[in-house]
């Protein structure tokens, strides 16, 4: 069966195995408009995941912040550093029992939206991709919740 | 325990701690001491009632309290304020319970100060004073808080009140019964949680459908607001109206409680039967805070062993 080949870079990150649909919100927070060169393939075949959708970006190395957002996104997500064409490191991403800063809150009343308090969120490790807020304890699924990048 | 901010803290051994130390106060197997200590009690959101009985709870062991008040219009939101104000009253009491709009405000400041926290209500999150004392009104007047049949009748899509009873009592092997107007019933997430702990519970609109299996009938109020218009509101009315006649078959243990005010969800002629719960409901909400202010100042052990 072929394969579509999506171009290799020289030096940058792979992000792979992200659960497909995902991609392009994946690549909206990545935000790389500025003169990164991003490559999005959707919906590729995988042995293992069905479909998946696969990122790369030239020149860029993700921080710790971006990883974990990648991780509430697409949990399965794998993250692989490229120098030289050639792989320098390959990660899956972790996602953290909490997460700081990093959601915005969708409640109004909660007081991370009305004061000078970061917004902290636990993920509920029984149900996928559910989080809760410290502060006002509602629970979102993390299509509901928006990323502070 | 340093703060009661959430009934999603405890474990059923520290409730069931709560319970004890309640019976105990109003016993009078111990007197806490709360001589020369200060509450203040930061009420930004208006609470007679809440205010009312921590006040007295403080005063019935010879403490003391101060009150802050926010206007109608003043809320935590100012930044920096609401910060600064509490690190302030710090400085002057010992404890510091609060009660405001804002969702999460009671746990903010807990972090934020060195004093023990109570929540008195944050929005429409949590209110674990008020949980812990319909607890301690369900235990004293059942003996038990395990396998009761429970109905909750009223608002419960806003009712932040039947919310933490539904949570508190889901440690207990509860079966609930939530009578509402189709359009106010238990959200989902509640249901959820009750679902994933194997909790049965059923729907109904009509209060009296089910009253014969009942161990305790929670009443909260319904109000006017909430309907779109005025018809439906009079129409809805009746279904959720407890009135004497509908007691004719009910448990022997049965109980009517509610938080109060009242507005009509409750006949008065329910008040002289054996089975209107909500006046000594109220006088067990001092105990229970009591109980609370002690454990949280600490010094009880002592107490106790004496
Ligand atoms: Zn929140």
């Amino acid at each position: 069966m072929k394969q579509l080949k999506v171009d290799a870079i020289k030096n940058g990150t792979v992000i792979d195995h992200i659960q497909a649909g995902k991609g392009l919100i994946i690549a909206d927070f990545l935000k790389t408009g500025r003169g990164n060169v991003m490559m999005i393939g959707m919906n590729l075949q995988s042995k293992s995941f069905g479909k998946k959708d696969i990122i790369k970006i030239e020149n860029k190395t993700l921080t710790s912040i971006e990883m974990s957002s990648i991780a509430l996104i697409s949990p399965k997500a794998t993250i692989t550093k490229i120098k030289d064409f050639k792989i320098e490191g390959k990660k899956k991403v972790e996602l953290q029992n909490e997460i700081e800063s990093l959601i915005i809150c969708p409640n109004p009343k909660c007081i991370t939206n009305m004061d000078e308090v970061n917004s902290v969120f636990y993920v509920t490790q029984d149900e996928n991709n559910v989080v809760r807020c410290k502060y006002c304890e509602k629970k979102y699924s993390v299509d509901e919740i928006k990323i502070r990048i | 325990m340093k703060n009661l901010i959430s009934m999603r803290d405890l474990s059923k051994e520290e409730i069931l701690y709560f319970m004890e130390i309640a019976r105990k106060i109003e016993n009078g197997e111990i007197n806490p001491d709360m001589n020369r200590k200060v509450a203040a009690l930061m009420f930004y959101e208006p609470s007679t009632r809440t205010h009312f009985s921590f006040a007295t709870a403080m005063k019935k062991m010879s403490g003391q309290t101060i009150t802050m008040r926010g206007s109608v219009n003043s809320s935590v939101s100012k930044g920096e304020t609401f910060a600064d104000t509490l690190q302030t009253i710090a400085q002057y009491a010992d404890i510091i319970v609060i009660r405001t709009a804002v969702e999460g405000s009671a746990r903010y400041a807990s972090e934020i100060v060195d004093v023990p926290v109570v929540n008195a209500g944050d929005g429409a999150n949590q209110h674990p004073t008020q949980a812990l004392l319909d607890l301690y009104s369900i235990i004293k007047t059942q003996g038990t808080l395990e396998n009761l049949t429970i109905g909750v009748a009223g608002d419960l899509k806003f009712g932040r009140t039947v919310h933490s009873l539904v949570q508190a009592m889901s440690d207990f092997n509860p079966k609930f019964k939530f009578i509402s107007p189709s359009f106010l019933k238990m959200p989902s997430y509640i249901k959820d949680d009750l679902k994933e702990k194997n909790i049965e519970f059923e729907e109904l609109e009509e209060i009296d459908k089910k009253i014969d299996e009942l161990d305790i009938l929670y009443v909260t109020r319904v109000q006017k607001e909430r309907f779109a218009d005025l018809e439906d509101y009079e129409k809805a009315k009746g279904s959720y109206t407890l009135k004497k006649s509908m007691l004719d078959n009910v448990k022997d243990n049965f109980k009517v409680m509610h938080p109060l005010p009242r507005v009509g969800e409750i006949q008065t002629d329910v008040d002289d039967t054996k089975y209107a719960y909500y006046f000594p409901q109220a006088k067990n909400g001092v105990f229970m805070r009591q109980a609370i202010i002690s454990i949280l100042l600490g010094g009880l052990d002592e107490t106790i062993e004496s």
